[in-house]
């Protein structure tokens, strides 16, 4: 297994840490005028979400997570798992709740997501930048009604709410922008 | 970044380069302005030297030597401070220098570190080291832009510091007492380490943060271990202490000054020391720069001095 060195650390860079994957945040050098110099590093637990912050003697070395990023396409849920497929190989890997999180709201089946693989299991999900999903529930959109700023609550088939436009009705279909998690426009 | 501060092309953009450009300008105006009315002599020594520095916490950047006639010269190294070659021209009866100079120094570049690096580094005959420090205040408040500021000055003890702000007292706390605190506070997986080790690491975890917001804090009397090149002394307590300090401005450590050590033989000691250091640690042993202890052997006088950081003094003063 590969090591980092503290002279390598920066943002994004992925550590195995008390034997879970680990993201750097955030690395910062701390130096007393004469003496030793830390890196003083915020983490991210992939496995937990936790982030905390850990100081490393600098010089230190220390195990490199053999994390990769591959495209997979997304195909449904039993509830429990999420099941994604290499569109090569056509092999099915389950990603657990923990994994998914968030994504869970915007999956819509045969999109093409980033699966974060650790030991081939996924650690997270990420779903692409743009996804078009269909209106379940929303109100009617009054005529004039601008006390909401000019828009209300809409429920989407993946079950996330967003606000959309008065004039948006039931059974439309919605391009929303996942990272923030805004309507963008009808698709 | 320190880098952002007027001395990097590659962080300036056309919206704010004559106004970075300016205030770098200005500032460095006004220390020439501060020295020449105290009649403190600008010098200019060299960047290049045959000698690295032993400090085991420092890695000279180097060069190779394109006409060395032997192994021995075959590389030249960068400053990490003009410090030996101005205490030369003291020992050569310069009187009062003063320096603006470029230094290198193999720290992992960051907010506040860089490779490549401005000092002002400046000397005092018949100095204590409570009137440098006096002096250091009595300049920043003459070259502060901002004329309308009066930042009260605040002189602490290395002691008191850390027990104000690390709940510990550095002096009389065993090693192992130290780790066992630190670890409270801070997650780390290496233990069994030297007592300056844990020193360090609650000074820049827990201390400096809170150091120098709306004042400029100076910590001095710093242990005996961490002397490098300053005398020792007894502190009220009878504690023998380093006349060492350090300014902080917003949490921002800015200069390191001595009360200078000028006994050759303790100097050369010292050095040694630092190299068994260095074969502890795994790094490569230094030759020791005999030039410098040969001038301290033709007397060094009386002095204090000091190094600080421009470019972190512009971050600072800009806050």
């Amino acid at each position: 297994m590969g090591t980092y060195s503290t002279n390598e650390f920066k943002n994004g860079l992925k550590l195995i840490i008390d034997g879970d994957p680990c993201n750097i945040v955030e690395n910062e050098v701390v130096k007393p005028g004469k003496g030793q110099a830390f890196n003083r590093v915020r983490l991210k637990n992939l496995k937990t979400g936790r982030t905390w912050e850990k100081t490393f003697k600098s010089g230190e070395s220390v195990e490199a997570a053999d994390v990769v990023e591959t495209d997979m396409e997304y195909l449904y849920t039993d509830g429990e798992f999420w099941y994604f497929m290499d569109s090569q190989t056509f092999d099915q890997i389950p990603a657990s709740a923990e994994a998914v999180e968030d994504a869970k709201l915007f999956l819509k089946e045969q999109d093409s997501c980033v699966i974060t693989l650790w030991n081939g299991a996924p650690l997270a999900v990420t779903p692409p930048n743009f996804v078009e999903l269909e209106v379940t529930e929303t109100d009617p959109g009054l005529k004039g009604d601008t006390a909401q700023g000019g828009t209300k609550p809409a429920t989407l088939s993946t079950g996330a709410v967003v606000r959309v436009p008065l004039f948006i009705e039931q059974g439309e279909v919605l391009k929303i922008d996942t990272r923030t998690g805004e309507y963008v426009s009808r698709a | 970044m320190i880098e952002s501060t007027g001395a990097n092309p590659a962080h300036l953009s056309p919206s704010d380069v004559q106004k970075k450009l300016l205030m770098r300008a200005s500032l460095l105006a006004r220390i020439r302005q501060y020295f020449a009315r105290q009649g403190v002599v600008e010098v200019e020594t060299p960047l290049l030297n045959r000698y690295p520095v032993t400090d085991p916490q420092l890695e000279n950047l180097q060069v190779s030597h394109p006409f060395a006639r032997n192994k021995i010269d075959k590389w030249l190294y960068l400053n990490t401070s003009p410090e030996y070659a101005m205490k030369q021209l003291l020992s050569l009866g310069s009187g009062s220098i003063y320096q603006i100079s470029k230094a290198f120094r193999q720290d992992q570049p960051g907010r506040l570190h860089s490779m490549e690096f401005t000092l002002l580094e400046w000397y005092r005959v018949d100095f204590d080291m409570q009137q440098l420090m006096d002096d250091v205040a009595a300049l920043i408040h003459a070259i502060d832009p901002d004329q309308t500021r009066k930042r009260s000055v605040q002189k602490l003890c290395y002691r008191d510091a850390f027990i104000q702000y690390a709940d510990i007292d550095p002096f009389t706390a065993t090693a192992q007492q130290l780790e066992a605190h630190t670890r409270e506070f801070i997650d780390i997986d290496f233990t069994d380490q030297p007592k300056d080790t844990w020193l360090d690491l609650l000074l820049t975890h827990r201390v400096e943060p809170r150091l120098g917001h709306e004042t400029m804090t100076f910590i001095y009397d710093y242990p005996k271990s961490q002397a490098a090149l300053a005398q020792l002394r007894q502190d009220d307590a009878g504690n023998t202490v380093a006349a060492r300090f350090e300014l902080y401005m917003n949490g921002i450590e800015l200069a390191n000054g001595y009360q200078e050590l000028n006994d050759a033989e303790e100097q050369l000691a010292r050095f040694e020391q630092d190299n068994v250091t260095r074969r502890a640690m795994g790094k490569t042993e230094r030759a020791i720069d005999q030039d410098f202890i040969t001038s301290l052997r033709s007397g060094l006088p009386d002095c204090s001095g000091v190094a600080l950081g421009i470019d972190r003094l512009l971050l600072a003063l800009n806050e």
